[in-house]
């Protein structure tokens, strides 16, 4: 480096140094030299939670996790699951406030995945990994008793109705699209969906032994009870609709489900077909023996053909679409909205400043540096944007081709990707009654049994 | 059973094993690949205040009511003067300590004299929320000693900061949980 282009530096550095110092405005007035009687008060800065906290947090999860896969599989005990899922309850609910949760560690793990320069904390990637390792290994038993989020559904559901079979494939499909949305927002760093539109977070929050707990008069924002309060009305009808309907860790439980290795079953024998569980599960997940099914094989097959046909296309048709979308999905991202909004600015078709331009303008930097990075982001969200509906159209593709398949059952079971393993339908079977030395026949619409 | 549909269960079940081992080793690739970049230690969210606006976002977005987000005073940098913006409505008719002639709505600010014309303003946290009126004050007619921080006995840590998500100068990020605040100059824990 030159002595002159080392002192033209120089003296960039102490300007943009003064102009920094100036709009923060410090030492506009010299603090005063004040008598020795004068002690200026200290100002506390009170640490958050400690490091081990976490690991604590962790624990308990592992633990739960644990505790729920053992009563569902081995212990077999809807009383003690229930147990389990009112602690959880209160302790990842109301007592830690809900966060960080498996749901939302989606995001941050999705959001480590596209940027390698992002450091994932330990304990947020464990988080994530470790109800789907169990999901793997034993099925959503992190549905039935650890998440507080299913529980305060599974409680409120109190008279469940039948939701028909094309609702239900139709509805789940929902989560599929809301997890796909969640990943690709937080790959691109636009936003958190999950957490934004977490259903009972403030629920929690709003708890007065949630603010004891934390030293005195919090509470939740009343606004964001609305969502809780739709859901928890819808929920009383229809059993655990976040769960079933929008959860995307249910959707990707529901992806690994049928791989799992160990599940809950309904009969803890050989399966009787008596009948009297078909009718017991709130959430529809419990599926008929197949046995002596009529049908035409060839026709199955000719349609199972073209389902797995039609997969390609539905790919290629959701990549066109979500790529048509790009630009409204990019507008997810506050750079580009402030982009869009200071290009208006420029060209005066838009009056006024916002606080979002304000604070653009105040931070000196070039416009073209603004529109490039949303030019960037633009590019990134069209590719995005033809991934997320790839992947929209092969989930859709993917549930024809699941329904034309003919899938062999000899009794009655759970079917492995809905079932969340909540044990209600123990009580029914005969098999399990006789095994716990009670009377055959279970009493009449209990466990919100829907009318047959 | 028939032996047909026994075979064709133990198909499935060789299909559902080996698809099951695939699920697992590509999760055990997830988390090495994840793993060698993670951190032990967390973060937390936490106000740049250079970069703040003082919109008064912080006031109204947070989950808790009253926000976590609280004014702090940089005593070392405070200029102690006698007509403080941070603390006197500029349409203020006297400088006195009238609740009228107080910028901050829930007169959390207390003014103290210290000697000739000097005088000592400290904020009662117990009242502030936030809202940061007496940080734009300070900011633009005085040293900018106010400044509001997100205060940990407070901050539940959700996983997306309602404030951030909500701030217009992106001025809340995630810092390091061993250095929880973003000081000015000598403020130090």
């Amino acid at each position: 480096m030159t002595p002159v282009r080392a002192r033209i530096l120089l003296v960039a550095l102490v300007a943009a140094l003064t102009i920094s110092a100036v709009a923060s405005g410090e030492e506009r007035y010299r603090p005063p030299e004040l008598g020795p009687d004068y002690v200026a008060p200290r100002v506390d800065w009170p640490a958050g939670r400690a490091a081990w906290q976490q690991w604590a947090d962790l624990a308990a999860l592992a633990a739960a996790l644990l505790a729920a896969s053992y009563l569902a599989l081995r212990a077999r005990s809807r009383a003690m699951l229930t147990a389990l899922m009112l602690l959880s309850l209160a302790y990842f609910g109301f007592w830690r406030g809900g966060c960080v949760c498996p749901i939302g560690a989606i995001q941050d793990v999705a959001a480590a995945l596209a940027d390698p320069a992002r450091a994932i904390p330990l304990a947020v990637l464990a988080t994530f990994l470790l109800p789907v390792a169990f999901a793997l290994a034993t099925g959503r038993t992190f549905c039935a008793a650890v998440c507080p989020l299913g529980a305060v559904q599974d409680l409120l559901a109190v008279r469940p109705v039948r939701v028909p079979r094309w609702l239900e494939h139709a509805l789940g499909l929902l989560a599929y699209a809301y997890l796909g949305a969640a990943v690709l927002l937080a790959a691109l760093g636009a936003a958190y969906l999950i957490c934004q539109y977490d259903p009972f977070v403030a629920l929690f929050r709003l708890a007065p032994w949630g603010a004891w707990a934390r030293g005195g008069d919090a509470a939740g924002r009343v606004d964001l009870l609305l969502l809780p309060a739709a859901l928890i009305a819808v929920g009383l009808f229809v059993a655990r609709p976040y769960c079933r309907f929008l959860c995307p860790l249910g959707a990707i439980f529901r992806l690994l489900g049928p791989l799992s290795w160990r599940h809950v079953t309904i009969t803890p024998g050989e399966c009787i077909r008596c009948r009297l569980c078909e009718n017991a599960c709130p959430f529809g997940a419990i599926e008929p023996p197949t046995g002596d099914r009529p049908g035409d094989l060839r026709r199955d097959r000719r349609r199972l053909g073209a389902a797995l046909a039609l997969l390609p296309a539905l790919a290629v048709l959701g990549a066109l679409g979500g790529w048509a979308v790009r630009n409204e999905l990019s507008r997810a991202h506050p750079s580009v909205r402030l982009a869009e909004r200071v290009r208006l600015e420029e060209t005066g078709q838009a009056q006024g400043t916002t606080d979002a331009s304000d604070a653009f303008y105040q931070t000196r930097r070039p416009r073209a540096d603004l529109y490039a990075e949303a030019s960037t982001l633009r590019a990134r969200f069209a590719v995005g944007g033809a991934i997320l509906g790839a992947f929209l159209g092969l989930v859709v593709g993917a549930k024809l081709v699941s329904l034309s398949l003919r899938p062999s059952r000899s009794g009655y079971e759970p079917h492995r990707g809905r079932c969340l393993s909540c044990g209600r339908c123990f009580a029914f079977c005969p098999v399990e009654r006789k095994r716990r030395g009670l009377p055959p026949k279970p009493p009449p619409g209990k466990n919100g049994t829907p009318d047959a | 059973m028939t032996p047909a549909n026994q075979e064709k269960l133990t198909r499935r079940a060789v299909l559902r094993g080996g698809l099951c081992g695939a699920a697992a080793l590509s999760l055990g690739s997830l988390t090495a690949a994840l793993a060698r970049r993670a951190r032990a230690a967390g973060s937390v969210w936490q106000i740049d205040p250079d970069k703040c606006v003082r919109c008064g976002n912080c006031a109204t977005y947070c989950v808790l009511q009253p926000s976590a987000v609280k004014c702090v005073h940089s005593f070392d940098l405070c200029g102690r003067c006698r007509i403080c913006f941070g603390y006197f409505d500029p349409k203020a008719g006297q400088y006195d300590s009238g609740a009228e002639n107080q910028l901050c709505p829930t007169g959390a600010i207390a003014r103290g004299r210290i000697e000739k014309e000097f005088y000592d303003y400290r904020i009662d946290e117990r009242l502030c929320i936030g809202c940061g009126k007496c940080v734009q004050g300070c900011t633009t007619f005085g040293n900018g000693s106010l400044y509001l921080q997100i205060r940990h006995d407070r901050c539940v840590q959700c996983n997306q900061c309602a404030i951030a998500a909500a701030c217009p100068a992106g001025a809340i990020s995630r810092v390091p949980a061993d250095r929880p605040y973003l000081l000015k100059t000598r403020d130090r824990p």
